[in-house]
């Protein structure tokens, strides 16, 4: 029964031609035989039918679910480094050097992935319309949207033209994903409150060099993305925010 | 042209530089058989064991320049055991014993020792060039010996070899009067290099062209070279890693802008993607471009890059490019004619991969084509029908999809017909792979159409003998075929035993051919090796006849079984 449901479950793969043993899942990786078929894999999945059907003899449900869970993961492309057996060698035909390099890159940037703030710092500039100067803040530093805009408005509060005017920037919850901000926005249409008068948005400017109304995207991808920030008058911010107005037009009609 | 002096017809043949040329004008007299052997200096042997070196000092005395290859296609791809063979040992032995003034010398999956590139190093006055590809055996210690005693140096080319790194110190190994250098390209040693040698190699060679380096020189040298190398065509960067508020970069971002020759770019095996901007004003002139070992460039910042580069005519690229990377390249690239989409995840099921989609859009936007390797998730046949009209030069054509016997996945077809359109439509195509569910009728279309075709690859596909078959009779320029896990069998191999001598070789692994078959095939055609590699020990104790053959090498040769072959070695 699980098997079944669990063959289900796996989608396009499923209906791919093979002549495999029937009721293994996982990946194509390890499944694809041919008329000959490759002799490892056929005996690595044939050790783990084996294996799974002497013990259903004496195994309640959950054991059988881990065991099939089990198996699908020995099977899954994630684990098929690890276990040479159910790959087929020489496939994809890469040259071993082209192979040795990527898997030396690909530890190495993991090393650097894992450590906390990463090894290079993400120093941005920072600009306030209006402002005699620009500052430099470190997006690695900070945790959250929130962080970051409290950050900034210590930054900018030396300067006559307030920060106050960014409070609707500071209350927005923006938790995992943006889509929670907007919600605010649309809720309270402070968008377009925002949008015309002469208070100040936040923006930046992306790795392609547009420039994007900060909040939308979750926290880490914006950090990955910010070139540089931008303060602007909400005036000039109207071009940024598009769908938004246009979503913000639907609702108050 | 007989009653002309040999000298004319030695001027006359100087005009021809392409072997196939030189090769046919000998064999029109013995005349010209001998005036053109005199005069011959550049000779290229796809198969180190088709000839011996005794022979080949015999024909050509004024030999300067040799190309020779050594295993098989398939050992890149680790199907062919470690000490198999293609030694080049004899070869430099032989040749520094004679009088033959060696200059040039490229290697490609040989294996080479310290030893060899000591002899080599110290045997011919006038040697100008080696070039590595592929090759295994040697440690910078061979290195060194090159640089030390090859007193007019110019090229020096390693490219993706093993080598066994025992420190920095052969560029040292350079003498001051070397000044000769005009390529020097060791972006494949893994270990570190000594950077003040480097800089003062670069100082002192004024014709400097091509220089590529390895991971352990940091940008700080990098900038100091191309300050006194602003002339170079082709620049492989080493690790390009730093804070792009540095002073260091803002230096280079200057040095670069004197660097207006740079034609080709590769490297960035590291990579600070927010440093990439400093190469943007190169990327504007660049004609060849290979990303594919810079896993560190992907997303926007990769797009970002390639809309500089609208002359490119090669791109090597990983393929989280993606299918609207490539669209960007379809777009941007209107020149391009060589493009490799390398997996950035060879050992699992590419998330990032491509898909039939990126190559239509590319088959639109660069119509001129001819040369492609394309690794991805998934083809159609509607796709490659589409590519094969909107892009007929295709000489080269390898497809690799990551799942090998995958279908068509909206028909759930095989994918015949749209290889059978790419041989269709492609009539100038020389070489093939293929890959995805395929019957034999892909070889029927293969063997109607393909008439220029010289090497085909094969993998899990076709039926029965049938499809082997199609191929044999068909291409009559067939030179190279390797096939695995294929059902061909004894039927197809013995059907037609005469072509193999008009081919250089046919590797077979994971087939249905018998030992009888090959020991059939080797009685009768005494000018072919019959090779058969033996891993597992149950073939040497039972041999019998009717067992299946797992490796099958076959090649014509005018010198017998080789001597150097290992035990697990079978010569039929």
């Amino acid at each position: 029964m699980e098997i079944g449901s669990e063959k289900e479950k796996m989608g396009f793969e499923e209906t791919e031609l093979r002549l495999g043993l029937p009721g293994n899942g996982g990946s194509t990786e390890g499944e694809v035989a041919r008329k000959r078929g490759f002799s490892e894999t056929e005996a690595t999945t044939m050790d783990l039918k084996l294996k799974l059907s002497s013990k259903d003899a004496g195994m309640d449900l959950n054991e059988k679910a881990k065991t099939l869970k089990k198996e699908k993961n020995l099977l899954t492309a994630d684990t098929a480094k690890h276990h040479a057996k159910a790959q087929v060698v020489g496939w994809p035909p890469v040259r071993s050097f082209r192979k040795n390099m990527l898997a030396v890159q690909k530890g190495s940037s993991e090393e650097s992935d894992n450590k906390a703030s990463g090894n290079i710092a993400a120093f941005v500039k920072v600009s306030m319309d209006g402002a005699p100067y620009l500052r430099k803040v470190d997006l690695k530093t900070y945790q959250s949207y929130k962080e970051l805009s409290v950050a900034l408005g210590k930054m900018f509060s030396s300067f006559t033209i307030v920060p106050n005017n960014l409070i609707w920037f500071f209350n927005i919850e923006t938790g995992n994903c943006g889509s929670q901000g907007m919600k605010d926005f649309m809720n309270e249409s402070k968008l377009m409150d925002v949008l015309n008068s002469s208070d100040y948005v936040p923006t930046y400017e992306d790795k392609v060099g547009d420039w994007m109304l900060v909040g939308d995207v979750p926290w880490e991808m914006f950090v990955d993305s910010c070139n540089r920030l931008r303060i602007m008058k909400g005036k000039e911010a109207i071009g940024l925010a598009p769908r938004a107005m246009e979503k913000c037009m639907r609702n108050r009609s | 042209m007989n009653y002309f002096p040999d000298e004319v017809l030695e001027h006359v043949f100087d005009f021809l530089t392409s072997h196939r040329d030189r090769n046919a004008v000998s064999l029109v007299c013995s005349l010209w058989y001998r005036v053109e052997r005199f005069s011959r200096q550049r000779v290229f042997i796809g198969n180190c064991y088709a000839i011996s070196p005794e022979k080949l000092i015999t024909r050509f005395p004024g030999l300067k320049s040799l190309t020779l290859k050594g295993k098989p296609h398939f050992a890149d791809f680790n199907l062919v055991p470690y000490d198999w063979g293609g030694y080049v040992q004899p070869w430099i032995e032989a040749l520094a014993k004679s009088r033959i003034g060696l200059e040039e010398l490229r290697l490609k999956r040989m294996v080479v020792s310290d030893d060899s590139l000591e002899l080599l190093s110290r045997s011919f006055a006038n040697f100008k060039t080696l070039v590595l590809v592929s090759c295994e055996g040697f440690t910078t210690d061979g290195l060194a010996a090159i640089a030390a005693n090859c007193r007019f140096l110019r090229e020096l080319d390693l490219q993706e070899n093993e080598i066994d790194d025992h420190s920095g110190h052969w560029l040292s190994c350079f003498p001051d009067s070397c000044t000769s250098l005009t390529s020097l390209n060791f972006a494949c040693l893994k270990g570190e290099i000594n950077l003040a040698s480097l800089e003062r190699l670069v100082a002192r060679s004024p014709n400097l062209r091509s220089l590529r380096l390895n991971r352990a020189v940091p940008l700080e040298t990098l900038q100091k070279i191309l300050m006194r190398a602003p002339l170079l065509v082709d620049l492989g960067t080493g690790s390009y890693v730093h804070d792009p508020d540095s002073e260091t970069y803002n230096k280079l971002k200057t040095t670069i802008l004197k660097c207006k020759s740079i034609r080709n770019l590769s490297g960035f095996l590291e990579v600070a993607p927010r440093c990439l901007p400093a190469i943007f004003p190169i990327c504007l002139n660049l004609t060849s471009l290979n990303l594919s070992y810079a896993a560190g460039i992907h997303g926007s910042e990769l797009i970002k890059l390639i809309r500089h580069c609208a002359k490119l005519q090669r791109l090597w690229i990983l393929d989280c490019i993606g299918d609207k990377g490539l669209e960007v390249v379809a777009s941007t690239c209107n020149e391009l004619q060589e493009l490799r989409v390398f997996p950035s995840d060879p050992f699992g099921v590419g998330h990032d991969a491509v898909t039939e989609n990126g190559l239509v859009a590319i088959s639109i936007g660069c119509p001129k084509l001819h040369s492609l390797l394309y690794f991805c998730q998934q083809m159609t046949n509607a796709a490659l029908i589409t590519v094969a009209r909107n892009c007929p030069n295709f000489i080269r054509f390898r497809l690799c999809i990551l799942d090998p016997t995958r279908p068509d996945p909206v028909t759930m077809k095989p994918l015949d017909d749209g290889f059978g359109a790419i041989v269709q439509s492609c009539k100038l195509l020389r070489r093939l792979s293929l890959s995805g569910l395929l019957t034999d009728q892909v070889f029927l279309y293969i063997g109607m159409y393909a008439e220029q075709l010289e090497m085909l690859s094969v993998a899990f596909a076709g039926d029965s003998d049938k499809g082997m078959l199609y191929v044999l009779n068909g291409c009559k320029k067939l030179r190279k075929l390797e096939i695995r896990d294929c059902p061909f069998g004894n039927m197809a191999l013995l059907s037609d035993v005469g072509k193999y001598e008009t081919m250089r070789s046919l590797w077979m692994s994971s087939c249905e051919v018998t030992l009888w078959g090959c020991k059939t095939l080797a009685k009768v055609m005494p000018r072919l090796n019959v090779e058969i590699i033996n891993e597992h020990d149950q073939m040497e104790i039972c041999a019998e006849d009717g067992q299946r053959v797992e490796k099958m090498y076959l090649y014509r040769t005018l010198v017998g079984p080789r001597k150097d072959a290992p035990e697990f070695v079978w010569n039929l």
